[in-house]
């Protein structure tokens, strides 16, 4: 069996909504280079729904694939909707990742709800902070799994 | 275009080893042990391959045992000497930061029951000295055991340098061979080496065999009890077709070693000459003093195990010591040892050639990986904070 589905090699081979945004509403970033993944999101916010959305990512191919699902799945939607995208939706809708892989979904998820969090802190709405991964936790990244 | 460039991982059997193999497959399929003709004929082939491939370690035939492979006699000559030291009260070995897993596993073994052991730091280039082996050394050391030749970083280790200072201290001296075997020049005897282990399927043998060397003399502990194969060292009716593949690739090697050097250490130096052209990367290891046919490189702001996939869609098997790539979490702990950061050592591709390699593919090889290192630059916010100036180069 190959290490990764067609969908997983698919997303990475042809990333879905890569490169930076200029005007970004939100901006989130979470890894680090030492665990050997970081994942940025930017996403752009017009009438509480994600308009567009960028991914940057330094990691392995299913830190990638990851990041191009996730900005698949929450574009287009509500904010309430691209909050309620877990890391099993990522991994879903890849087609399943490898065990050891599954920490690169969690990432995903928790760049994406980094930067609609920064996109509330610019805009001072209000927010439920127990919604959003918590910074010093990602610094915890590579033990995760 | 596709390129196997992945040749310390394993290596293609070459046909002329295929055709050494295939008659133990089809006619003289008897077994060594039997008594009538087909077996003796087997048992004749089987002398006949442990002659050769004493002859080109320059040991005594009965000094040579077949075995399953690098681990295995890895893991046998490793316990034998700690078994041996146990019974005079020497329970220290001594050894690198960089062997591979098969030497550091059964160490922490060895460990666990009580042995302690001694991890010398390598320089920047991976290299111990024999004064430093020296220096290690005390009443309670039962064994030495450090590679040739590292299979990440191609360090050549000066093992003769090391086996002579283990020599004037009565302290057995393993080495293993792994990836030296029929790629550089072995003499057991004149480089002071006591146990030696080496695999067929790095020198274009087969895989799942290799060989033991044990200076006559050393008691061997048995891992594999049974019917009293390799002189009751090894049970098990021996893999006669993987045998009589090794001993004819290990012919075959030796007899063609210096050209073979100076046909793959040229396609090296290109390769190595070519991507220290891509900005912000190191070579790993020394340039010169290395394996023939070995390239790692770290390139800085990008991760291994991309790389390695999108190579691969071009064609290019090649290998990283990224964490991703080897299924753990932190990097290779060779690219540590020399002195590389967690996110540099993330970063590293390992090209090992060979002389089926050819300059055409050395040429579409760099074409390929500037063009990938810089795709997977573009998209990684590490690199962004690198040439932004938020961040500092390491490279
Ligand atoms: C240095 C070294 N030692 C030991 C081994 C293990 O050899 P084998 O795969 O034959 O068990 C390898 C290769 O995998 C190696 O490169």
């Amino acid at each position: 069996m190959a290490l990764y589905t067609d969908t997983v090699m698919d997303h990475f081979l042809n990333p879905r909504n890569v490169g930076s945004m200029e005007d970004a509403d939100g901006v989130g970033e979470v890894g680090n280079a030492k665990c050997g993944d970081i994942m940025k999101m930017y996403v752009k916010i017009k009438d509480n729904v994600i308009e567009d959305v960028r991914f940057e990512t330094f990691g392995c191919g299913s830190a990638i694939a990851s990041s191009s699902m996730a900005t698949e799945l929450i574009k287009g939607k509500t904010i309430e909707e691209a909050l309620a995208v877990t890391n099993k939706d990522v991994v879903n809708a890849l087609g399943g990742l490898p065990a050891i892989k599954l920490h690169c979904s969690v990432l995903a998820e928790e760049a994406l709800k980094t930067a609609i969090k920064d996109y509330y802190d610019k805009n001072g709405i209000e927010y439920d902070h127990t919604q959003f991964p918590d910074c010093d936790a990602c610094e915890h990244g590579c033990h995760m799994v | 275009m596709f390129v196997y460039a992945d040749n310390a991982a394993t290596s293609k059997v070459s046909p002329a080893v295929l055709d050494a193999m295939l008659p133990f497959l089809k006619d003289t399929y008897g077994n060594p042990s039997s008594l009538h003709t087909m077996g003796q004929k087997a048992a004749e082939h089987l002398l006949a391959a442990r002659e050769s491939m004493a002859r080109h370690l320059n040991c005594e035939p009965k000094e040579l045992y077949f075995t399953s492979g690098g681990s295995e006699s890895d893991n046998q000559a490793i316990i034998s000497a700690a078994k041996v030291g146990a019974r005079r009260n020497k329970k220290h070995i001594i050894t690198t930061a960089i062997e591979h897993h098969a030497v550091l596993h059964t160490l922490a073994q060895l460990e666990r029951e009580g042995y302690t052991v001694t991890y010398l730091p390598v320089s920047s280039t991976g290299l111990v000295t024999a004064e430093q082996v020296k220096e290690a050394i005390t009443e309670e050391t039962c064994l030495v055991t450090i590679m040739y030749a590292n299979n990440e970083i191609g360090t050549i280790l000066p093992v003769k340098e090391i086996g002579a200072v283990c020599k004037e201290k009565g302290v057995y001296f393993h080495t293993d061979a792994v990836q030296a075997a029929g790629h550089i020049h072995i003499d057991v005897k004149d480089q002071n080496i006591d146990m030696l282990s080496l695999s067929a399927h790095k020198f274009h043998g087969p895989k799942g065999v290799g060989a033991l060397y044990v200076r006559s003399g050393i008691p061997i502990t048995v891992l594999i009890n049974g019917g009293g194969q390799e002189k009751g060292k090894r049970s098990g009716t021996e893999n006669m077709p993987g045998i009589m593949g090794m001993a004819k690739a290990f012919d075959d090697a030796c007899n063609n070693i210096d050209a073979n050097a100076a046909k793959v250490g040229a396609l090296r130096d290109k390769l190595i000459a070519g991507l220290s052209k891509i900005p912000h990367c190191a070579l790993n290891s020394d340039p010169k003093l290395r394996l023939p046919g070995n390239v790692n490189f770290c390139f800085e702001g990008i991760e291994g195990e991309s790389l390695l996939l999108l190579l691969d869609s071009k064609g290019i098997c090649a290998s990283s010591g990224s964490a991703c790539a080897s299924g753990s979490l932190d990097p290779s702990h060779v690219l540590l040892a020399i002195g590389r950061p967690h996110e540099i050592a993330h970063g590293s591709l390992r090209l090992s050639l060979c002389e089926y390699n050819t300059e055409e593919e050395m040429d579409y090889i760099l074409q390929e990986v500037p063009k990938v290192v810089e795709y997977l630059r573009n998209m990684s916010p590490m690199w962004k904070d690198l040439i932004s100036g938020k961040k500092n180069f390491t490279l």
